[in-house]
């Protein structure tokens, strides 16, 4: 019998499926440091102006998520961890997906051009391209390095909220995106060390079975070593202070001394103790980020030097 | 079966329209609340009327410009 029930076996997709799509939990870290970089920028902005800038770059990082989701369905079906997002487990259409990762893309651009400037605008769009295009499509199948220049992306937010107030770009707004970009690849490189292979052998190189983990052991703490001296100049601009400067000055200290304490470890050893040097430095690595941004913020609201 | 104005399908679809339909609402009301905001940073605007108005004309003793 022809019914009209022809959906009945496909799963719905819910409300919360198209917010998933969006990556809420990476879009909390582009909030957060967006409104740090809009917070500590000189001049100020209507609270309401500033909300909104927010809220638009925001939903930009959100809709390159969403491409990000449409391009790699392929390898999301494959990983544990993935194989719920929406698109592998059938709720979500793949060109649904990507309608929503455009349209909301081209919203969010205009909305922040509206609201702030078209440059933090016009930054807001390279950001999503450099997402979705040059780290999805480009770089993530192709080079261990991958979680290096796709740091930028992450690293951009700061940028872009400091542009909403500024109009441009300044030393204070580079250095911001060099403590998130030259932090990726340690917090990330710590992250796989302990993780299963899955992302390789859903075919994304990484750095630890490209190259060994030996060469990942000295890759973060290299990175730990270029990152302090970033982190401790920011302390020295406009937006640095004493408080900055101390928190800066310990967390750097004891995030090298982690990646130092990674160096030297066998792998034997590490795996008789389930990787707990690497677990913890890699939850120090999370702290790390959020509390040099949460300095930035109070020193903010205190006054610099 | 009888025809029903509310198909199950309906039922399925409800998070997906009333969230939906949320979300259009607060977008409506963001850009309203933008609007009230964005006016009053303008300063004081005049709307031009084609009356002759003290306001509008140029000042007597303004420095001319100079064309080489």
């Amino acid at each position: 019998m022809a019914d009209i029930n022809a959906y009945e076996h496909t799963p719905e997709a819910q409300f919360g499926d198209y917010v998933a799509l969006l990556k809420p939990r990476v879009m909390s870290l582009v909030v957060f440091t967006a409104f740090v970089g809009l917070w500590v920028a000189p001049g100020s902005v209507h609270p309401f102006i500033g909300f909104c800038s927010v809220l638009f770059i925001a939903l930009g990082g959100g809709a390159s998520g969403a491409l990000n989701m449409w391009y790699d369905r392929d390898i999301d079906a494959i990983m544990t961890r993935t194989q719920s997002r929406p698109i592998p487990s059938g709720r979500v259409e793949p060109s649904e997906a990507l309608g929503v990762g455009i349209v909301l893309s081209v919203i969010s651009v205009m909305m922040l051009g509206l609201v702030a400037n078209w440059f933090a605008a016009g930054f807001l769009a390279f950001t999503i391209f450099f997402y979705a295009v040059v780290y999805t499509v480009w770089l993530k199948r192709w080079t261990p390095q991958n979680i290096v220049i796709g740091g930028a992306a992450g690293a951009f937010p700061p940028m872009i909220g400091w542009a909403c107030v500024t109009g441009g770009i300044s030393i204070e707004s580079l250095l911001m995106f060099a403590l998130v970009f030259f932090w990726t690849p340690p917090h990330f490189w710590a992250l796989a060390l302990f993780m299963k292979e899955d992302y390789h052998n859903a075919g994304v190189p990484m750095l630890t079975v490209t190259h060994g983990r030996r060469s990942a052991r000295r890759h973060i703490f290299a990175y730990t070593l270029v990152l302090a001296p970033f982190a401790i100049w920011l302390g020295l601009t406009s937006v640095g202070g004493p408080l900055y400067m101390a928190v800066a000055v310990v967390l750097n200290a004891m995030f090298i001394h982690g990646g130092w304490k990674i160096l030297k470890r066998q792998e034997e050893q590490a795996i008789a103790d389930g990787y707990s040097v690497e677990k913890r430095v890699f939850k120090l690595s999370l702290i790390y980020l959020f509390v040099h941004f949460f300095a930035l913020l109070v020193q903010g609201w205190m006054g610099g030097w | 079966m009888g025809i029903q104005a509310e198909h199950e399908i309906h039922a399925r679809r409800r998070s997906r329209n009333v969230g939906l339909g949320l979300v259009l609402v607060c977008f409506v009301a963001l850009v309203f609340a933008l609007t009230v905001v964005k006016v009053r940073q303008g300063g004081l605007i005049e709307g031009f009327d084609h009356q002759p108005r003290v306001s509008l004309t140029p000042l007597e003793d303004a420095p001319q410009e100079v064309t080489p």
